[in-house]
């Protein structure tokens, strides 16, 4: 692909990171919005709970990254440790 | 004459003749071998057959069902991509072996008794090391020859089970065995290496990324579905797999963020996948197993797109390592795209094939009132979110510019790509076909406003957090590093214990010997003190006191002759 060095990428420009940062808020309110136009059908009864999906999946995803930045201090190891 | 033949033999002697084939036409030879092999197994007709007379045993080599066409059907089109993916790759071990390995893996699907399956699950193990071994490296080596132990080691306890399965019950018959007695535990074992079960794992992370950039796709494929095939044959409904999949789902999670080799992640991540497959295999039901079928459909080509995607890489950028990936949409833009098809994919997106796969083992779980196992399955569901859907694209072709440009994938690789990429979206956005294919009948509808918003708000949530966490600078930078697993068991653990235990024994060893030469000089002194040449025993006697010596004891006797 062709580059020019002066004019960086859209994907790369400050203004289109900030774009699509704010658009994740704005779609994360809708689709949280939604979960009063329908009629969930869940197994469970906490899932009638209005965005419990998307509350559980930020929450989990957060803890995975926290508990793997405590993890590589306990198994993390210098590259070559095997081969020393 | 072509219906009596077992299928998976067509690719494993096919490709056995492949040296005779002039080079030019190899590939055109490799990818004709695995078109034949998918028309033969759908014109055999369904039902056991082929049954062959050995040492008194009936070996049943072809037994058509719902279940093993569907698995066949799955591995002809993974081996098909396959030859396309290394259509220009030159050496000829790795063909011949991917053939092989395809075509066990096919035969072992198809076998209806357990010693057959034993012949054929020992087959893919050795055919498929020299996958591992044509990366001519010295970890290479040692990374196969762990693997080859591992993998033989499943086949043997596999083999004991059967034994002892046939002296308990006289039957070789391989149909459903559960979980009820000593030999069938074994037969679980054997399979639950292969899956890749916990602790039973790390074979897989340890060798799949040390493998060439044709070998790890083809890797991807075959063994841990084997297995996978082998429990639902086995043992659907044991309600342990339940449990045990849980727990693969969740925590190669961990491991797979902090990894930085980025063919690493992908093996934790094929880790994770399997545990949703088990999951299915254990709760039993119908749409449980259609779940774990269909799931390992999608997966194996999902999978295989993204190991692809990121040999592509190793290809052309000469590294998969995280920490020196970036930018690497500019030089390779097709490659980005298809890779992100296939992480969309692994991550379930509606309209991509892991959504349509994945819901019904996630719904058959829920409907039967497994909620902790649901939830672990809804956690790992984020977590393959992090690691395969953000992480790999993210880092190999966004995050920081790393200032490597290089050529796009060959037009071979970016073909075989954009088929896998096809199915996934296809499937996708028509499971119909994919859904006639499963083998129990168990009605589903993916696509319901419920299921799409709830699905959708747990992926976007996640990846706000994501943009948070990166935004913030808490998201932790790649380094380079190894990451301990189970294998630091028996590479430095037992190593290191074997030697100190050695050690210990050189120490005693050297002591006692030590002892022993003290107390020998000490009785070398002693005779020597008294036979020696100056001890008493050993002096010279002057003839005159000798014969002084021999009177007197003859005065004594004659005294004594005298007065007796």
């Amino acid at each position: 692909m062709r580059e020019n060095p002066e004019k960086p990428a859209w994907i790369e420009r400050k203004s289109s990171i900030d774009l699509i940062y704010r658009g994740l808020w704005v779609a994360c309110g809708a689709l949280a919005f939604a979960d009063f136009l329908y009629r969930k059908h869940g197994t469970f009864r906490f899932e009638e709970m209005p965005a419990f999906y998307g509350i559980f999946g930020f929450v989990c995803f957060l803890g995975i990254v926290l508990a793997g930045k405590y993890l590589r201090k306990i198994v993390g190891r210098k590259e070559d440790y095997y081969d020393r | 004459m072509i219906a009596s033949l077992p299928p998976g033999l067509i690719l494993i002697l096919g490709g056995l003749a492949l040296v005779l084939v002039p080079a030019r036409l190899r590939a055109a030879y490799m990818l004709a071998l695995t078109f034949a092999g998918l028309a033969q197994i759908w014109i055999l007709p369904a039902g056991a057959h082929g049954n062959v007379q050995l040492f008194g045993y009936t070996l049943t080599l072809i037994r058509v069902d719902k279940l093993s066409l569907a698995f066949g059907t799955i591995f002809h089109i993974a081996a098909a991509i396959n030859v396309i993916y290394g259509w220009r790759e030159k050496d000829t071990v790795q063909h011949v072996s991917a053939l092989v390995y395809a075509g066990a893996g096919i035969a072992a699907v198809f076998v209806g008794d357990l010693v057959s399956l034993f012949v054929f699950w020992e087959l893919t193990a050795i055919a498929s090391v020299f996958l591992i071994w044509a990366s001519r490296t010295e970890r290479a080596f040692w990374s196969g020859m762990r693997y080859l132990v591992i993998q033989i080691g499943s086949g043997v306890i596999l083999l004991a089970g059967v034994i002892l399965h046939y002296r308990a019950t006289g039957s070789i018959a391989f149909d459903k065995l559960g979980l009820v007695s000593l030999p069938t535990a074994l037969i679980f074992v054997a399979f639950g290496i292969k899956c890749a079960f916990p602790l039973l794992h790390n074979w897989l992370q340890d060798a799949y990324p040390e493998a060439t950039v044709f070998g790890t796709v083809v890797l991807s494929a075959f063994t841990t579905k084997l297995a996978v095939y082998a429990l639902a044959r086995g043992f659907p409904g044991t309600e342990i797999l339940i449990w045990i999949g849980a727990i693969m789902t969740a925590f190669p999670v961990f491991f797979a963020v902090i990894e930085n080799d980025l063919r690493r992640v992908l093996a934790y991540s094929l880790n994770n996948q399997l545990g949703f497959m088990v999951v299915g295999i254990g709760v039993g039901t119908p749409l449980a197993l259609n779940g774990t079928v269909a799931h390992a459909f999608c997966h194996i080509l999902y999978k295989s797109l993204l190991f692809m995607s990121m040999g592509a890489v190793l290809m052309r950028a000469g590294t998969v390592k995280a920490s020196e990936l970036g930018g690497l949409w500019k030089s390779m833009p097709w490659t980005a795209g298809f890779c992100i098809i296939g992480a969309a994919s692994i991550s379930a997106f509606p309209l991509f094939s892991g959504f349509v796969s994945k819901s019904l083992i996630m719904s058959a779980t829920a409907e039967n009132g497994y909620m902790w196992a649901w939830l672990v399955l809804l956690f790992a569901s984020a977590g393959v979110l992090e690691h395969s859907g953000i992480k790999i694209p993210y880092f190999a072709f966004f995050a920081h510019d790393s200032g490597i440009r290089c050529k796009e994938a060959p037009a071979n690789m970016l073909i075989a790509m954009g088929i896998a990429a096809a199915f996934c979206i296809g499937l996708g956005v028509y499971p119909k076909p994919l859904y006639d294919l499963l083998p129990y009948v168990a009605p589903y509808v993916p696509y319901t406003v419920s299921h799409v918003v709830t699905q959708l708000q747990l992926l976007v949530f996640a990846i706000l957090a994501f943009a948070l966490l990166v935004r913030h600078r808490i998201y932790p930078a790649e380094q380079r590093s190894t990451v301990l697993n189970t294998d630091w068991i028996y590479r430095r653990a037992l190593p290191g214990l074997l030697a100190g235990m050695a050690d210990v024994i050189r120490r005693l060893r050297f002591r006692a010997l030590a002892r022993a030469q003290v107390r020998l000089t000490r009785f070398i002194d002693t005779v020597y003190r008294h036979h020696g040449p100056q001890g008493v025993l050993a002096r010279t006697w002057p003839v005159g006191s000798t014969v002084l010596w021999v009177a007197v004891l003859l005065c004594v006797t004659l005294l004594f002759y005298y007065f007796e």
